[in-house]
Formats: C-alpha cells, sequence, structure tokens
C-alpha cells in the first residue's frame, strides 16, 4: 500500500512490520516522533510488544542488550548526543553479538548545542562493531529496517540504520507499505542459539584474559582476543550476507538494488560525486544540470558504511578521472571519515595502475548548514575543472 | 584458533566451580552461620531464606540448613547484614587455621 508520510513514520513502520518485541527508547529531537508512534500502536493494541520507557539512551539500549539476551526481537531508535551517552553499551552489543536494530536520526552533536542536521554523530560510532546502514529516502527507511532484522539476525551482528534529521526524518513522501504477510515470509521469527532461561542458566560476557583458557565443561574457551576477531572477520562476511538479504528481499517484494552502493549516471562518467545518505539525491539534481552542459559526472550514495563495500567502491570508481566526495561529518584534525575510507580503497584496489581517480574532499551541512543545489553545482563544476585543493575544503562558511 | 573447535562468538560459559576463578581466597571476614538462629522452616515449609536470595554471588544454597561455599564466597557480608535473625555473624579470616581456611 502507497502512503505518504513522514521518515520516523516509516521507520516506525518498519519496527511494527518486523513484530519486534521490546522497544525502549529515550525521546530526542529529531527521533522523537518515531518513538511517539511505536508507543501509541502499542498503547492501542495494534502492536503486541514490550515498551519500556526508560531515564536515559544509555538505558534503553541497556533494555535491548537484556532483551536481546533473553531472545526478544529489540529496538532502539536516537539521536545526537542521545547516541553519543549510549556509546559504552554500543561497544558491549556488539561484542556480545547481540542482533539490535537502531535507528539513528542523525543529527549535530553539541558543543554547541544544536538539534540540526549532521552526520557527526554516527559517523563517530563507525568504529563500534555496528554495521552501519544509510538511507536517501523513506522507502529505503522503510526498507531498511526489514532488512536490518533479517541480516542482524543472521549475523549476530547490531546495525544502525541511519537517516537525516528533518531532511527524512520531518518530510512528507510516497513510500510503499509492504503487507504483514510479505513480512512474515521474509523475516522468520527471532531464533538465537542461546537466549536467558532459567533451565538453562549460562554467564554471558563474563571477563576473558588475555589468553584463552579453559570453561567449566575443560573445554578451552575464546579469549578476548578471539571474540573480538571473529566480530571483525564476521562483519566482512555480512557484505556476502548483505547479497543474500537483497535477493530474498527482491524475490518477496519485487524492489531491489545495490546493497553498497547507489550509483546514478555513473557508467560513462569521467567524475564521480561520492556521499552518504540524502545528500546524494540532491546531488542528482546539480548532475542533471552538469550533464546538460556536457559534462560527464555522476553521483554515487555509499549505502552501507560499515562493513565498508572498498571492492565495489574500488571497482565502481576505477579509471574515473576524478572523485568528489561530500561530508556532512569530519574526523577532526584531518578530513572527512568517508574520504579516507575511499582513499583507501582505492589505495588497496587500484594503486601502481592508471585507473587511480584524483579524490577531492567537501565538508558541508555542518549542524545544519543549509546546502543549496546551486553551490553543490558550482563546487563539482569548480572540483571538476581544477583540482581546488588537496585539504577538505568547506562550502558555506561565512568566515 | 587452529583444530579448536569452539562453537561460541561471545564470553558465554555454564554455572559452575572454576568458571569465574575461586574467589573465595579475596575474602577478609568469612559469614558463620548459627544454626540455632537460622529459621529455614516454618511449620515444616521453607520459610525464610533471605541470605540466599541476596547473596550477590549465588554461594549460598536454598537448603535447610543453609551452606555457605567458601571456595567462592568473598565475604561481602551482605547476608549477615539482611539475615532477620542475625544468625550469621563475619568473623576475621585470621581467625581460622590453614586448615580449615578451605573448610565450612
Amino acid at each position: 500500500m502507497h502512503i505518504i508520510e513522514n521518515g520516523n513514520v516509516a521507520a516506525a513502520l518498519g519496527v511494527f512490520l518486523c513484530r519486534a518485541n521490546v522497544i525502549a527508547a529515550y525521546p530526542i529531537t529529531p527521533q522523537t516522533p518515531l518513538t511517539e508512534k511505536l508507543s501509541e500502536y502499542v498503547e492501542s493494541g495494534e502492536m503486541k510488544a514490550e515498551y519500556i520507557p526508560v531515564e536515559s539512551e544509555h538505558s534503553a539500549l541497556a533494555v535491548c542488550i537484556a532483551a536481546s539476551s533473553a531472545g526478544a526481537r529489540s529496538f532502539t531508535a536516537t539521536s545526537a548526543n542521545g547516541l553519543l551517552y549510549m556509546h559504552e553499551q554500543i561497544q558491549w552489543a556488539a561484542g556480545a553479538r547481540l542482533p539490535i536494530v537502531m535507528c539513528v536520526v542523525n543529527r549535530a552533536v553539541g558543543a554547541p548545542w544544536n538539534v540540526w542536521n549532521d552526520q557527526q554523530d554516527s559517523i563517530s560510532q563507525r568504529d563500534t562493531g555496528w554495521i552501519q546502514i544509510y538511507c536517501s529516502d523513506h522507502q529505503q527507511i522503510i526498507d531498511s529496517v526489514i532488512k536490518a532484522y533479517w541480516l542482524a539476525e543472521k549475523v549476530s551482528i547490531p546495525i544502525m540504520v541511519c537517516y537525516d534529521g528533518y531532511i527524512l526524518s520531518h518530510t512528507y513522501m510516497p513510500f510503499d507499505v509492504p503487507d504483514q504477510e510479505q513480512v512474515d515470509a521474509f523475516l522468520p521469527p527471532f531464533k538465537p542459539d542461546y537466549a536467558l532461561n532459567t533451565e538453562e542458566p549460562a554467564n554471558l560476557n563474563t571477563v576473558t584474559l588475555p589468553d584463552v583458557r579453559m570453561d567449566v565443561r575443560g573445554e578451552l574457551a575464546h579469549g578476548y582476543m578471539e571474540i573480538r576477531y571473529l566480530l571483525h572477520e564476521e562483519m566482512r562476511t555480512t557484505l556476502t550476507v548483505a547479497l543474500e538479504a537483497e535477493k530474498r528481499f527482491a524475490d518477496i517484494f519485487g524492489r531491489s538494488g545495490d546493497p553498497y552502493i547507489e550509483p546514478y549516471l555513473c557508467d560513462d562518467a569521467q567524475y564521480v560525486a561520492v556521499g552518504l545518505g540524502s545528500l546524494t539525491y540532491q546531488l542528482r539534481v546539480s548532475v542533471d544540470a552538469l550533464r546538460k552542459e556536457g559534462i560527464k559526472v555522476g553521483v554515487m550514495g555509499v549505502r552501507f558504511y560499515r562493513p565498508f563495500p572498498d571492492a565495489a567502491i574500488a571497482n565502481a570508481l576505477k579509471g574515473k578521472k576524478g572523485v568528489i566526495v561530500f561530508e556532512k561529518a569530519l574526523s577532526y584534525g584531518y578530513e572527512g571519515t568517508l574520504a579516507s575510507d575511499l582513499k583507501s580503497a582505492l589505495y588497496e584496489h587500484l594503486a601502481g595502475t592508471d585507473t587511480l581517480p584524483v579524490v577531492q574532499n567537501f565538508i558541508l551541512g555542518i549542524g545544519g548548514r543549509d546546502i543549496r543545489t546551486e553551490d553543490l553545482t558550482r563546487t563539482l563544476r569548480a572540483a571538476i575543472k581544477d583540482r581546488i585543493s588537496q585539504e577538505p575544503v568547506w562550502i558555506g562558511l561565512k568566515l | 584458533m587452529g583444530t579448536r573447535n569452539y562453537r561460541r562468538k561471545t564470553s558465554h560459559s555454564e554455572h559452575g566451580p572454576g568458571d569465574g576463578g575461586r574467589t573465595g581466597s579475596w575474602r577478609v571476614e568469612r559469614p558463620v552461620l548459627d544454626k540455632s538462629l537460622c529459621i529455614p522452616c516454618k511449620r515444616n515449609t521453607e520459610a525464610c531464606f533471605i541470605c540466599w536470595l541476596f547473596c550477590p554471588d549465588v554461594v549460598i544454597s536454598r537448603t535447610i540448613p543453609p551452606k555457605i561455599d567458601l571456595e567462592y564466597c568473598k565475604g561481602c557480608g551482605i547476608c549477615a547484614e539482611e539475615c532477620p535473625t542475625k544468625a550469621i555473624t563475619m568473623v576475621d579470616e585470621a581467625q581460622f587455621s590453614d586448615e580449615d581456611k578451605d573448610k565450612e
């Protein structure tokens, strides 16, 4: 069924259709309407789930960790400082291998206080062992939530579904809401290897030592390093499993795409703009304008940020003259994180060949600074004409 | 990891001796139960077991009389604090000879 709603409702409907058992969240702008919607579903009895109001984001994720350990499909959502407040539990959920799905409605982090959109919040959680998926429109939000549960439960790794605050969370657009039967066919009930129960008690995530050691049964159990290695290794394997998720999804819902990247007019392009989330859809407008001027340019959205689809990205950008990375977040003291990761992928796969593109990095939209399409077009045109700077360039600064 | 065939991807273990490490040696004071004051049953029905309920390390058994596993008891004293009849007292470990260090 097609409806017109905002991005937060798209996410809430995804969670509803996935029959999440436990929802624990603390309201924070711009995520609030998402949790309000979910609490309405639970309150009205439409959704048979436990909605647990908590006193903080740290507790919200702690509740999800406990619920997921007991075999419940768990959901939480947050933004900005709320996400940062979860940080300790975020690492814990990954090390405990719990398939929690969390929506991150991207917002700038303080200080100074700012409630508008950029992506510094989720980018700062890049190295926590969570899978990160970035959405560009409402259809991707609802579909990503549904795919995320399947994928998370398949690989036992938690997933952040990230979408831009206001730009997606509070704007209305049409999208297709799948039938409950379709979602049920796609997503079987959550059955973990082990769920806490009184018949078969267990100690979970207790202290490990630097080396491996015997467990109660005399078996040589993993040490900390083995457990962390497995998390990394299975994150990499997730790239393959994501293809399976996409295929299953296409079979049931009749929609599909590349799970890693979203190229637009890239095949014959000499230059490609790259970004995360809704910004890449705005860049399509600039690309269309520049194409009319005869400039061969395309745009590529990166949908999976962790695990990083390095091979797919390098393959898509192989032989291009230039790559222009636009980012709403950065690693202070260096450059945009996507630019760094992308350069490393290009070096890994294309170094020593004549197919290595020049990479330029632009930082924009920090703290919700308006991103004007004319500015994007002008920047792209200038960056294609000549390399502007080796350092990242901030667009729209009024210094 | 070679030939090891350990299935778990997380730190996951069963409750049992040795798994959490023998923590009894950390103890400074030992809980000693005076069975004459303990009230584990009332009219032939199990009754109190406050010590069993409160012990954070699950080292007190739900038996009559309750038994304290001194291999794991860290001597926190919560059982003595909570016992309604003051049947448990905390005694300095130095009071016990080496032979009964590991005995109840």
